[in-house]
């Protein structure tokens, strides 16, 4: 389980409260104003249209949404794999896009990224060793071939792949999904990163492995003070590793709202996030049909060509009101204890 | 999937057990090994002097002549034995030179793309409407001593662009990939990533075009020597078979042994590589070698 135990207080960053509003710790990495623009045959898709982050160190930032939402864009931008369309991504301050030589490859380190699926993401023909060591050995962060083993072999006890030196010699193909995902985990924290984006990192491993999984990422977090930028569409997953953290809900591009994870979970104001919340299974029957379920008026997700005019999500939402909602975007503007984008909710 | 609980075996015991594991593959290996044998250690065994005897021509196969004589009366055996080591040497060094020009602007053109991508590919496209047989010919009449390392630099520098262009097709489609975009995040640099992360990832690929390299390059220099582009006073198959073409042998039932002979090893040889191939590709790629 993840040490909830440790007072907030010791961690590095913030104690809960109002997460995006002044006097935190300073954001490592933030994303200001991104967009991003894919043109297609049949038209511009807008996948990211205007989003701002903030990853503060040894905290967890996570960003749901349905498929398709632009999660994975915003984590990619963010992880500088593509540059934005328009706005800029900062690491400590300072533009990505503007960096020199050495700024850049400090940058590259200090943000790691781990893929959704870690059959893909380790070289088949390398073993576990050779994958985790490349970039120590390549950064002379490490000095001979002993040296390496041993800090590659901490680097796996460190993510929970016990007992070390069996894993070593591996290659990708002779272990299970989980121990490739941890492999890929100890790969990113070779580089000694301040910021970890993981996206959709557990979604394709067993939900018992996921748990264990979420642990040791949580256990880098507490103990390591890495920043997440965790990218999910489970609402459970978000819930149990950003607990302490922020959630942002997407939805076509944008965030529609974004506070710290309890208030969101428990007490949803977008109606978006209520229907994702809702949407989540229940494993006790008896509770399944007692529940009240969240009658969207659509279930078809716009085209991103082909955006409604107002409020993106108004054709499907169940508080729709004449008004503002089919013509007037609503702004991401900050309410109680959040950030929301909705006219109904904010208004009434 | 079995996984092997003993000790690692090493990539020599890998590429051992790989090979030995297909019957084909392990015959196809012995017959490589044999004619190897056979070509360079066969000549520091037997006596080179191999006279011009006229009362001996076309002889019959004898305990002195094991495979006869040829139409000046020198022993065949003699000059099969002596005749490997050319064509061989140059088979290889024209593949290792085609494969090596194939690989490196392959994946460079596939992993940088862009501009050199292009110029890259105008090259392989003026390169393969070289003539080689005629390109051949010029050099042959241009410089009338040829050496067999000239002539294997020849074969490897114009046959180097269908390989390119399938090497280079399959590292665009590797670039892609996830464990490419990880290594690029580590920052390990394009020469290491294209050479290190991507490259091997084909490596059984490329060493089967390697050995499809080397018979290519044996049939061209035995063709050419079939066909008599290159003077040679050394033993050499390709030369015995002119010989026997030009002497008329295919009309003596005689002479035979000294046609058929070296068709045979160059034959042998060539199953040999190819059967061995496909066993290698087992042995090479981790994934097939634990099954």
């Amino acid at each position: 389980m993840i040490d909830r135990t440790v007072p907030a207080t010791q961690r590095p960053g913030p104690a809960h409260g109002h997460g995006t509003g002044p006097g935190d710790a300073s954001p490592v990495l933030s994303l200001q104003g991104v967009h991003q623009v894919f043109r297609t045959p049949r038209g511009d898709v807008p996948a990211v249209a205007g989003v701002d982050l903030d990853v503060r160190p040894g905290r967890v930032l996570c960003l749901v949404g349905e498929s398709g939402c632009g999660k994975t864009t915003s984590a990619r931008m963010a992880a500088g794999l593509a540059g934005p369309a328009q706005g800029s991504v900062l690491f400590r301050g300072r533009d990505v896009a503007g960096m020199d030589r050495r700024e850049r490859s400090d940058f590259r380190r200090s943000v790691q990224f781990i893929h959704q699926d870690p059959y893909a993401s380790l070289n088949p023909v390398r073993t576990v060793y050779s994958t985790i060591s490349a970039g120590l050995r390549r950064h002379g962060l490490v000095g001979d071939r002993r040296e390496a083993r041993r800090v590659t072999a901490e680097l796996l006890e460190r993510v929970d792949l016990t007992p070390a030196e069996e894993h070593l010699d591996k290659y990708p193909h002779q272990m299970s999904g989980g121990q490739r995902q941890r492999v890929a985990v100890a790969r990113a924290l070779a580089m000694n990163p301040e910021v970890i984006i993981a996206d959709e990192s557990t979604s394709m491993l067993d939900v018992s492995i996921r748990v264990s999984l979420l642990n040791t990422l949580g256990k880098l977090r507490d103990e390591l003070g890495v920043g997440f930028l965790f990218i999910t569409h489970d609402l459970a997953v978000a819930k149990y590793f950003a607990w302490d953290g922020e959630i942002a809900v997407m939805y076509l591009g944008r965030v529609v709202e974004h506070g710290p994870t309890p208030r969101v979970v428990n007490d949803p104001q977008h109606p978006y996030t209520k229907a994702l919340i809702d949407a989540v299974c229940e494993p006790d029957p008896d509770l399944a049909h007692g529940r009240e379920r969240i009658r969207l008026r659509s279930s078809e997700i716009p085209e991103l060509t082909d955006l409604p005019p107002g409020c993106d999500f108004h054709p499907r939402c169940p508080l729709y009101e004449q008004g503002d909602c089919d013509s007037v975007r609503p702004p991401l503007v900050p309410g109680r204890d959040r950030l929301l984008a909705c006219h109904v909710v904010n208004g009434g | 999937m079995a996984v092997n609980t003993t000790a690692a075996p090493g990539v020599w015991g890998a590429i051992w057990q790989g090979i030995t594991r297909s019957t084909s593959g392990f015959v196809g290996l012995c017959l490589v090994i044999g004619v190897l044998l056979f070509s360079f250690v066969g000549p520091l065994i037997i006596d080179h002097h191999n006279p011009t005897d006229v009362t001996a021509i076309w002889g019959p196969i004898t305990s002195e002549h094991w495979l006869g004589t040829n139409h000046q009366g020198k022993d065949t055996f003699t000059q099969l034995v002596l005749g490997g080591r050319e064509p061989i040497l140059v088979g290889f060094a024209a593949a290792l030179i085609t494969v090596a020009i194939a690989v490196v602007l392959g994946g460079v053109a596939g992993y940088v793309r862009g501009r050199v991508d292009h110029f890259l590919l105008q090259l392989t496209d003026v390169t393969m409407t070289i003539p080689f047989i005629v390109l051949m010919l010029v050099i042959a009449s241009f410089y009338s001593t040829s050496s067999p390392l000239v002539v294997s630099f020849i074969i490897g520098l114009v046959t180097w662009p269908y390989l390119m262009r399938s090497i280079r097709a399959q590292v665009l489609t590797l670039r892609e990939r996830e464990f490419v975009e990880a290594a690029r995040l580590q920052d390990l640099g394009t020469a290491r990533i294209l050479f290190v992360e991507v490259l091997p990832n084909m490596a059984g690929y490329i060493f089967i075009n390697f050995i499809i390299a080397v018979t290519n390059a044996i049939y061209a220099v035995v063709g050419m020597y079939l066909l008599g582009l290159l003077p040679s006073t050394s033993d050499n198959w390709g030369l015995m078979i002119q010989q026997a073409w030009n002497n008329n042998a295919f009309l003596l039932p005689q002479a035979a042994p000294f046609l058929i002979a070296p068709m045979v090893m160059i034959m042998l040889f060539q199953i040999g590589l190819v059967t061995m191939t496909r066993s290698l590709e087992q042995a090479l790629n981790p994934r097939l070698r634990d099954r």
